[in-house]
């Protein structure tokens, strides 16, 4: 199944996570739980409803879409990265029928995986504290997985470009946080400026949210496949761009 | 990429050719590393690949699995084009990497089973392989270790191992006995000899000549991208090389070559603080030298590192 031969990089990644899953299952919980107390309960007491749905509800549906963002994005930079120039893993993996593209496919599968990981957990406690509509909201599940492919796609395209782990931190500052801040995580982009409104409509994540938040809060869902087309969008030309920067970066 | 497909290979005349490469080249920075070779590696054959730092190796090396792509010429292994179909090649070629890449997140064991994952090996055929390599590389009862408990004599045992999971019909080495104590290469050359006689065909690059003498059949001496003699150990010190070599050693050295010797040598050459003097027959330079006062000197036969030293120059170079 020459197709699929990605599916083992994929496992490969699955099998070290696995060693040390514990750990990081109970970060995965504990830090969305102290978000969601700390500033849904925090500002909560200030703002009692964000668009006809209590700020905790409004607050968890975003936070859900961070953390897929950030889980993605941290493993397809730091993790990838040492894969690829710390610990040679991926050259290995090139000397068997594997190619640059399985290595990629492989990679940004896991982090669409690590995504799911690591917001799952959020939308349990997020039920638990009574922030969930329905048993809907498992469709954020699917969502999250592709947009974990996104970000995992973005963060391989700029692994390949890095020299060091200093690399990251220009995509992180220039990117990622701009997009944690202003994607309506934390509060309506209706109330910023019209520019920086139409600036947000370009981030994958801001559609990420535009798609989870009726889907946990049982609000009516409108017009959900433009939206994900955004994200795939993203992610399809980043993860060609990706293949194509790996090729030239590994098969010198 | 292009002149990879433009040139044709010429027809192999043993069918059993494993690798045929002709004018193949890799160009880094206007420099070729590879500089139109041209070669083939037959079937069965055990294949050293000689060069000093620099020489070419590891690029030929990687040419050949597909890991780079050529500037020009033409390749082909295991009877398929390369790299056009390099990772069906793959499946059937094992690699032995000039710097260990084991996995460091898994154990001993586990790296094997990875490894044959990437062949997609099943878990039946894994639980037949995995013991049998653990054991080819004295490794069984370090199964559980982690890469970072091993010395660097087990790496290389497992490195090999791993590159045997899919039982190869090619083996490229490179540089497979680098760092290791006496005894620890002493039992890679002992695995390396089971599987040539297990007829597995191994293209290796070594800079210990006696283990080339000792394992190959046939040598390439690279230098500067380009092959400059093959053959097997035998021939190539007997065509390259008269076969007697006095080593005059010390201050009076010099001063005796200008003086006397080289009046009494076919050729001579300096090395460090000796001279190296190549004769057909030993016996009256020998009587010569031993009526000089404070000279020292030994005598040995010719072996592959005077073909290497005459091949490539004695002097280190500084560019590479
Ligand atoms: N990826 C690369 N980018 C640029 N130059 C390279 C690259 N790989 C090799 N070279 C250059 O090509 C030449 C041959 O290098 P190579 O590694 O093939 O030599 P080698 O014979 O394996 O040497 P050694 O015995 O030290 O391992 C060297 O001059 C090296 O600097
Ligand atoms: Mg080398």
């Amino acid at each position: 199944m020459p197709m699929l031969r990605w599916v083992a990089v994929w496992r490969r990644n699955l099998r070290v996570w696995r060693k040390l899953a514990l750990p990081s299952v109970v970060g995965n919980f504990g830090e969305p739980l102290l978000y969601l107390l700390a500033l849904g309960y925090g500002f909560g007491a200030f703002v009692a409803e964000v668009q006809d749905m209590p700020y905790l509800m409004f607050l968890a549906s975003g936070i859900v879409c961070a953390s897929a963002m950030n889980a993605a994005t941290l493993e397809g930079l730091y993790s990838a990265y040492v894969r690829m120039a710390v610990q040679q893993t991926w050259e290995g993996i090139l000397a068997t029928p594997l190619s640059v593209r399985d290595v990629v496919l492989g990679e940004m599968a896991w982090t669409g995986t690590k995504a799911v990981i690591n917001s799952a957990p959020i939308l349990i406690v997020a039920a638990a504290l009574g922030a969930v509509h329905d048993v809907s909201a498992l469709w954020v599940l699917p969502v999250m997985l592709l947009l974990g492919l996104c970000f995992g796609a973005m963060a391989l395209v700029v692994t390949a470009l890095a020299s060091s782990f200093d690399f990251f931190m220009y995509y992180s500052t220039l990117v990622i946080t701009p997009m944690f801040l202003l994607s309506g995580v934390f509060f309506p982009l209706s109330v910023l400026p019209a520019w920086v409104q139409g600036l947000a409509q370009g981030f994958p994540l801001t559609h990420a949210v535009a798609v989870a938040r009726p889907l946990m809060s049982g609000q009516p869902l409108e017009a959900p496949w433009g939206h994900l087309a955004v994200i795939a969008a993203y992610g399809g030309v980043a993860v060609i761009w990706a293949v194509w920067l790996l090729r030239r970066r590994l098969l010198r | 990429m292009s002149g990879a497909r433009g040139l044709p290979l010429p027809p192999s005349a043993a069918a059993e050719a494993v690798v045929r490469a002709a004018g193949l080249t890799k160009v880094y920075g206007g420099i070729a590393a590879v500089n139109g070779v041209d070669f083939t590696v037959e079937r069965g054959e055990c294949v050293g690949l000689l060069g000093p730092n620099g020489a070419g190796k590891t690029t030929l090396l990687r040419l050949i699995l597909g890991n780079t792509y050529p500037d020009a010429g033409a390749l082909e292994v295991l009877g398929l084009p390369v790299p056009a179909r390099a990772g069906e090649m793959r499946a059937r070629l094992g690699v032995v990497p000039q710097f260990d890449n084991l996995d460091p997140d898994f154990s001993v064991a586990e790296n094997l089973r990875t490894y044959g994952s990437y062949f997609g090996l099943g878990r039946a055929a894994l639980a037949a392989r995995v013991p049998a390599l653990l054991d080819f590389a004295a490794l069984t009862e370090r199964a559980e270790a982690k890469i970072s408990a091993l010395s660097g004599g087990m790496k290389r045992r497992l490195t090999l191992a791993r590159a045997l999971i899919n039982d190869p019909e090619l083996l490229v080495l490179d540089e497979p006995t680098t760092g290791l104590d006496p005894q620890a290469r002493h039992l890679l050359w002992r695995r390396l000899r089971e599987l040539t006689v297990a007829g597995k065909t191994l293209l290796l690059t070594t800079h210990y000549m006696e283990e080339a003498e000792r394992l190959c059949d046939r040598v390439m001496v690279m230098d500067r991208g380009t092959i400059l003699a093959s053959g097997s150990p035998a021939d190539l010190i007997r065509a390259h090389i008269e076969p007697q070599v006095v080593e005059v050693f010390g201050a009076g050295a010099d001063a005796w070559l200008a003086a006397r010797g080289a009046g009494q040598v076919e050729r001579s050459e300096r090395v460090g603080e000796s001279v190296l003097c190549y004769v057909r027959e030993e016996r009256p330079l020998l009587d010569a030298l031993a009526a000089e006062a404070g000279l020292r000197f030994t005598h040995r036969r010719a072996n592959l590192e005077d073909v290497f030293l005459k091949l490539t120059g004695r002097e280190l170079r500084t560019a590479s």
